[in-house]
């Protein structure tokens, strides 16, 4: 299997299972990664970047870089792309709010700075390919590909790798104190501070539920005080409250958890929210306050 | 062949596996698909029965002989259900998650070495499809591939439950693979090897479960973590989310996310197995004979499984933020400093000898006394109690309410008797 075939090309020139497995994978990676620039939706772009992502994960699989390959799949599809996506879907946004530019300049600098980034590239990679003479895999892997990477990590590049963690470290701290900055020390205080909190604050109680009648048993619908009008405080911030027999309105946006879509706001509101995305904002004005 | 084994360094295992011819590796294929499916049957069935046992009902008991066949009736019968296309969904992800979930979950099998060697219609070979030298990677990476299904598939939906679902489990099994992968560690250390069979073969001196025994019990609370289990099912609670990420599925795309789920389940009890219980080995005895080794295999499995049927049958759902606290503040620390003192155990053997046994455990004793000393001497915690004062009208009980020093007996004797009941005598 894999095995056999990678036993196949350590003769030295590249065996027909790795061509046939490149001939394959390279134009995937190729198409996929382009498709990710051209991807209407932000998470399949995403989707598109972990497409390329696997397919170099198997061709460093079979050009004898197993370790490489599998920890290829498991930091950077598995942990970072994921959390990628993660955030894509939380926000939630289409290609359509990209046009608006968010800092002045933006464009230029990044085409210039992506140019920069190419020729660098290029040159670096250029020169490993034609300058650098291959040593192969028996030079420095040793005894197996696993063992040979441990010892070059912990012996030769002990102090870059150490560098590189430093890195990593400063900036996952970063993103921490940047993260909790905003919130005050003890303010979530658990179970106890939440309870008094509740006994302190205007209702006890927990939220009316939506009303379910005869004539609608969706759960946007509002529920009914006793004396008829509309409990505000029972329609979800995330669920558009409107009435069945309204006229119907585009759907809002499942994928996101921002209620509705922006185009479908009044366009007062549009010119002033390009950047907004508070999860506060979009407290339905619904059906309720507009009839009253 | 030869000249490759001697080139690679290859072990008796892998060279077994290269000479496979590809009949028997498709053989091999077919046979662990129908191992993930039919232990997935009989798993919802076991899963049913036990839990009613526990429940103090007898769980289905109709179709088939002794309720057995209950499964695979309502597997049939789901994949001929109707299969809804929810109007916001993104058709192509919606269409592909399930898949993305389920693949990597089969293709974990791939490593699992089942049991020793064995002749095949004349072909000397091992119960196991591949022995990678990063076995035990694979299986992370398969788990780490298989949570976009669950992330996609809640996305796709358009439906916020559905997508606070996969938040979830994305959140949840990027944070446990964290723990599990560092419980692993302390096996690899000892092993000396990432492959599979390599770590079962290492085993034979004693299993791991007991020579390491932090790292069995992060590695098993962190499994039933990663694969979205009660008590940690928060992806899917549905008490608070209908039913998590696959609320809108139906039909065939449904079967093929339970299919996934149990199937992994398997994977990680069998990687329970291989990596802290021995694999297919009999305590006190050598390798036997690979087919007694399978059978041996697949019972430690079930036992592993069994685990997973009675943590559900007796344990709450975890509430979010305590799931999390768990996993970062216990587990990850915990596996850290576990990995840390291998790691100093591993350096004085080797650097040391053998013969410096008695240092070690003195090395030990002082550091754990050291260790002791320095708790005992940081001050406690204190916590400063809030002030009560209560703003609204409602009645509530005082919330600095004290429980009674005195056992309820005591107080009973105590108080004296209410009015005794009105009965006929008076009238």
């Amino acid at each position: 299997m894999i095995l056999a075939q990678v036993a196949d090309s350590t003769a030295g020139n590249a065996g027909v299972g790795e061509a046939i497995v490149f001939w394959i994978l390279g134009p995937v990676a190729l198409a996929a990664a382009v498709a990710m620039i051209f991807a209407r939706n932000a998470v399949h772009s995403a989707l598109f970047l972990v497409l390329t992502m696997l397919s170099l994960a198997v061709l460093y699989m079979m050009q004898q870089a197993p370790f490489l390959g599998f920890v290829q799949i498991i930091v950077y599809t598995g942990a970072v792309m994921m959390l990628f996506l993660f955030v894509l879907m939380l926000v939630g946004r289409d290609s359509a709010d990209s046009v608006v530019e968010v800092l002045r300049g933006q464009r230029v600098w990044a085409a210039i700075l992506g140019l920069g980034f190419a020729l660098l590239l290029v040159a670096g990679v250029g020169r490993t390919m034609f300058a650098v003479p291959s040593a192969g895999l028996g030079a420095r892997a040793g005894n197996g590909n696993l063992t040979g990477i441990g010892q070059l990590v912990f012996t030769e590049y002990v102090w870059p790798f150490e560098l590189t963690a430093a890195l990593l470290m400063t900036s996952a701290l970063g993103a921490l104190v940047l993260a909790f900055a905003q919130r005050k020390p003890r303010e979530r205080n658990g179970q106890r501070a939440a309870v008094i909190a509740r006994l302190r604050g205007d209702r006890i109680s927990p939220l009316p539920g939506p009303g379910v009648y005869a004539t609608a048993n969706s759960v946007a619908v509002p529920a009914l005080l006793p004396d008829g009008s509309i409990a505000p405080e029972s329609l979800s911030e995330i669920l558009e409250g409107h009435e069945v027999d309204e006229t119907p309105r585009p759907p809002a946006d499942g994928h996101s958890l921002q209620g509705r879509r922006k185009e479908l706001e009044p366009p007062s509101e549009l010119a002033s929210s390009a950047i907004d995305t508070a999860p506060g904002r979009s407290r339905p004005t619904s059906a309720s306050e507009e009839e009253r | 062949m030869n000249l490759l084994a001697q080139q690679d360094g290859m072990t008796h295992t892998q060279q077994l596996l290269a000479d496979d011819p590809i009949w028997l590796v498709l053989l091999k294929v077919v046979v662990l698909f129908a191992v993930g499916v039919v232990l997935t049957l009989f798993m919802i069935n076991w899963e049913r029965k036990v839990v009613g046992r526990m429940q103090q009902r007898p769980g289905p008991n109709r179709t088939g002989p002794g309720g057995w066949l209950q499964s695979l009736a309502d597997g049939l019968k789901l994949a001929f259900k109707e299969d809804i296309m929810p109007v916001l969904a993104d058709k192509k992800v919606y269409f592909l998650a399930p898949v993305i979930s389920t693949i990597p979950a089969f293709v974990a099998f791939s490593v699992i070495p089942f049991g020793g060697e064995v002749s095949i219609f004349g072909e000397r070979t091992v119960l196991q499809l591949v022995d990678l030298p990063v076995g035990v990677l694979v299986v992370l990476a398969c788990s780490s591939i298989g949570v976009y299904g669950i992330v996609l598939g809640g996305w796709a939906s358009g439906n916020p439950y559905s997508l606070l679902g996969a938040l979830r489990s994305a959140a949840q099994v990027i944070s446990y693979e964290i723990a599990l992968g560092l419980s692993v560690v302390g096996v690899i250390l000892y092993a000396g090897s990432l492959s599979t069979a390599d770590i079962v073969e290492a085993q034979s001196g004693g299993w791991y479960f007991y020579l390491l025994l932090p790292s069995f019990v992060i590695f098993v609370i962190s499994m039933v973590g990663e694969t979205n289990r009660a008590p940690f099912d928060l992806p899917e609670a549905e008490s608070e989310l209908v039913g998590g990420f696959h609320t809108e599925y139906t039909s065939l795309k449904f079967a093929l996310f339970f299919l996934a789920e149990y199937v992994n389940m398997v994977t990680v009890s069998a990687m329970a197995t291989t990596l802290f219980l021995g694999g297919g080995r009999i305590p006190f005895l050598g390798p036997v004979n690979g087919w007694i080794e399978f059978v041996v295999f697949i019972a430690k499995t079930l036992l592993f499984l069994f685990l997973f049927i009675w943590l559900r049958g007796t344990l709450p759902r975890f509430r979010y933020d305590q799931f999390m606290k768990l996993g970062w503040k216990v587990l990850v620390p915990v596996a850290l400093i576990w990995t840390m003192i291998v790691f100093a155990i591993r350096v004085f053997r080797t650097t040391t000898g053998a013969e410096s046994t008695a240092a070690l455990v003195i090395a030990i004793v002082l550091g754990f006394a050291a260790v002791l000393t320095i708790a005992f001497m940081l001050p406690d915690r204190t916590e400063d109690a809030a002030d009560v004062e209560l703003a609204s009208s409602y009645p509530v009980p005082p919330l600095d309410l004290a429980p009674p020093g005195r056992s309820r007996k005591r107080i009973a004797r105590a108080t004296p008797d209410p009015e005794p009941a009105l009965t006929g005598k008076e009238d």
